[in-house]
């Protein structure tokens, strides 16, 4: 509230927080200044109620989130949890090579869909990392002004392309590449998904990684270049090991990211329950499989539990995931 | 302040015609659009601590800071002129950024060790210089003689491996300055290095400063009327972008030559 009468003069004349004692007119402006002045006392304004409903909308979204994420949590546990205590041998599920919840007597080894994603993810960070981390060196160390401004918005705009745009890429594009680059006969495979991955994961290991080389101080910088550092030396010796933390987490998140991907993995992939041998075996992933299967698994059937326990895992991966990359941050800010 | 606004340097070549550290010749400095520095001449001569001295603003860090090229970090700085170190002009289209600042080393008003243990720190600009790998029995050499140098040997050889950040102010600053020691330098600029400082390391790090006279030539920036007095040999006071008044340390303080300057450091203004 102010109590300055030229500034209300400058503007149209100020509402009163409360109905104005009988006055005809419009107060002088001195007067209305004296009177908000007045009625600044009582703090009980509208600004008040705003700022208290304000906050309590705030409050309950920043809780949903976590509501969200036990209800999520509860939900997939209860419907995986009877079976994979009760009846799964977690031998044959983590290490068997059968994935065949369909014929009889079922096979339930789910080492030929945690290999997929393992293969898949590895051929996407390894494409990945070197392509986020010289963006965000570019980025970050060398691009200037408005340049930097639009490549931070491209970035965020290739964050932002659906996963289902992806796939068709690996299915259409990607597909006829491989199969005539490298002569084989199928283009649905590792490679394939691992490259659609990579491309999205990259954009957020890029932001993530700049934000990691701009929390470097500009006085370390400025040490170095005094000392005699190239550019490039100061980023070698200077940037990059300082930013480490930050920039592992990145990777890790760019992993937490390929990891979860479903249906352009779905398409790229060829969905094969089989371990993969080379880049160019056809493969599945944990969560295509689930997308694949649980529209035909009967509510509530083994198969339908199985699936909900594949869920579970993925759930501990990701997390585990995260986990540790809010470690690493926040680690090295403790030790900072 | 109109009557401040046309000085011009009128400084006659010092008497001693020894080599000079410095030598400033018409520079002019724009920070985009904006002049900071108006044709400023200027003569610094070896061995001796140079003091710079002016109110904020005046353009005395840029003067500084344009030493060993370090301004054009920022991408927006034009520069015009010349500013030679020991007769080389660091400004020609040849002359490599790197080579200078290794001629001409810095300390920063807020001592900036690298985030590397103390060893690495003082074997920093060494390294990069150094083409080859140098043995250790020679790293080591080098570490103790710069630290010594600097009067922190004592106080850190049984830590070399130690953060530099967890060192005092006071022990980061002599740190920051031994650390330009290994690639010998000829010229040291100094941005205000005790500003940080409290009165004791204050006192420190000028004696050190005072030890280092002779072996090098210093040019210290300063707020200090007090610190300029008792640690320089030669003051220089600028104004507004350009350089006042450039005279021996005693007779700058007792006998100033031109109003601006006796008003400024009996506090008149600034």
């Amino acid at each position: 509230m102010t109590s300055d009468p030229n500034k209300d003069s400058a503007g149209p004349p100020p509402k009163p927080a409360s109905p104005q004692p009988a006055s005809p007119g419009p107060l002088p402006l001195r007067h209305a200044g004296h009177h908000e002045w007045a009625t600044a006392l009582d703090h009980r304004d509208r600004t008040w109620w705003f700022d208290c409903i304000a906050r309590l909308a705030v409050l309950g979204g920043g809780l949903s989130a976590i509501l969200f994420i036990g209800a999520i949590f509860v939900f997939i546990a209860s419907q995986g949890i009877d079976f994979a205590l009760h009846h799964l041998n977690w031998l044959d599920f983590l290490f068997g090579k059968r994935w065949e919840p369909t014929v009889e007597p079922p096979e339930y080894g789910a080492l030929p869909l945690i290999m997929g994603t393992c293969w898949i993810t590895g051929v996407a960070m390894i494409i990945a990392v070197p392509l986020a981390f010289g963006a965000a060196i570019y980025i970050g160390e060398f691009a200037r002004g408005r340049q930097r401004e639009w490549l931070k918005i491209l970035i965020e705009l290739l964050a932002a392309i659906p996963s289902v745009v992806w796939g068709v890429i690996g299915l259409q594009v990607m597909k006829p590449i491989i199969q005539h680059v490298f002569g084989v006969q199928v283009g649905l495979n590792v490679l394939n998904a691992g490259i659609i991955l990579g491309l999205m994961a990259a954009p957020i290991i890029t932001t993530i990684a700049e934000d990691a080389l701009k929390a470097v101080p500009e006085t370390y910088r400025e040490a170095a270049e005094a000392l005699g550092a190239s550019r490039w030396q100061v980023i070698w010796k200077v940037v990059l090991p300082h930013a480490r933390p930050g920039l592992s987490a990145a990777v890790l998140l760019g992993i937490g990211r390929a990891f979860g991907e479903t249906i352009a993995v779905l398409m790229a992939s060829g969905h094969r329950l089989m371990i993969p041998e080379s880049v160019f075996d056809s493969a599945a992933t944990i969560t295509a499989t689930i997308a694949a299967e649980l529209g035909e698994a009967a509510h509530g059937s083994e198969h339908y539990q199985v699936l909900f326990v594949l869920g579970l895992l993925l759930f501990g991966i990701t997390f585990g995931i995260n986990l540790t990359a809010d470690w690493i941050v926040r680690g090295r800010r403790s030790r900072a | 302040m109109a009557e401040f606004t046309h000085p011009r340097t009128r400084i006659a070549r010092p008497a001693n015609d020894g080599p000079l550290a410095i030598e400033v010749q018409d520079l002019n400095l724009w920070y985009g659009k904006f002049q900071a520095l108006f044709e400023v001449d200027l003569q610094i001569k070896s061995g001796i601590v140079t003091a710079l001295i002016g109110p904020s603003g005046c353009g005395k860090s840029t003067l500084l800071r344009s030493c060993n090229r370090i301004n054009e970090r920022l991408g927006y700085v034009t520069t015009t002129g010349m500013i030679r170190v020991l007769g080389h002009d660091i400004y020609a289209p040849e002359a490599s950024r790197i080579q200078v600042r290794r001629q001409v080393g810095m300390v920063f008003q807020r001592p900036n060790p690298l985030p590397l243990p103390i060893r690495d720190n003082v074997l920093f600009g060494y390294r990069l210089h150094h083409a080859g790998r140098s043995s250790r029995g020679e790293e080591d050499a080098l570490v103790e003689s710069a630290l010594r140098e600097v009067l922190l040997w004592d106080r850190v050889k049984d830590r070399l491996h130690q953060k530099a950040t967890t060192l005092s102010l006071e022990e980061q600053q002599k740190l920051c300055i031994a650390r330009l020691l290994p690639t010998k330098p000829t010229v040291l600029l100094m941005d205000e290095p005790c500003s940080a400082l409290d009165p004791a390391a204050t006192a420190a790090v000028e004696d050190l400063i005072w030890d280092l006279r002779g072996n090098y030539s210093i040019l210290i920036v300063t707020h200090n009327m007090a610190q300029a007095r008792r640690a320089s040999d030669e003051c220089v006071f600028m104004l507004m972008g350009r350089v006042v008044e450039h005279s021996a340390t005693e007779d700058m303080f007792v006998a100033p030559q031109r109003r601006e300057t006796s008003d400024y450091i009996e506090g008149r203004f600034g």
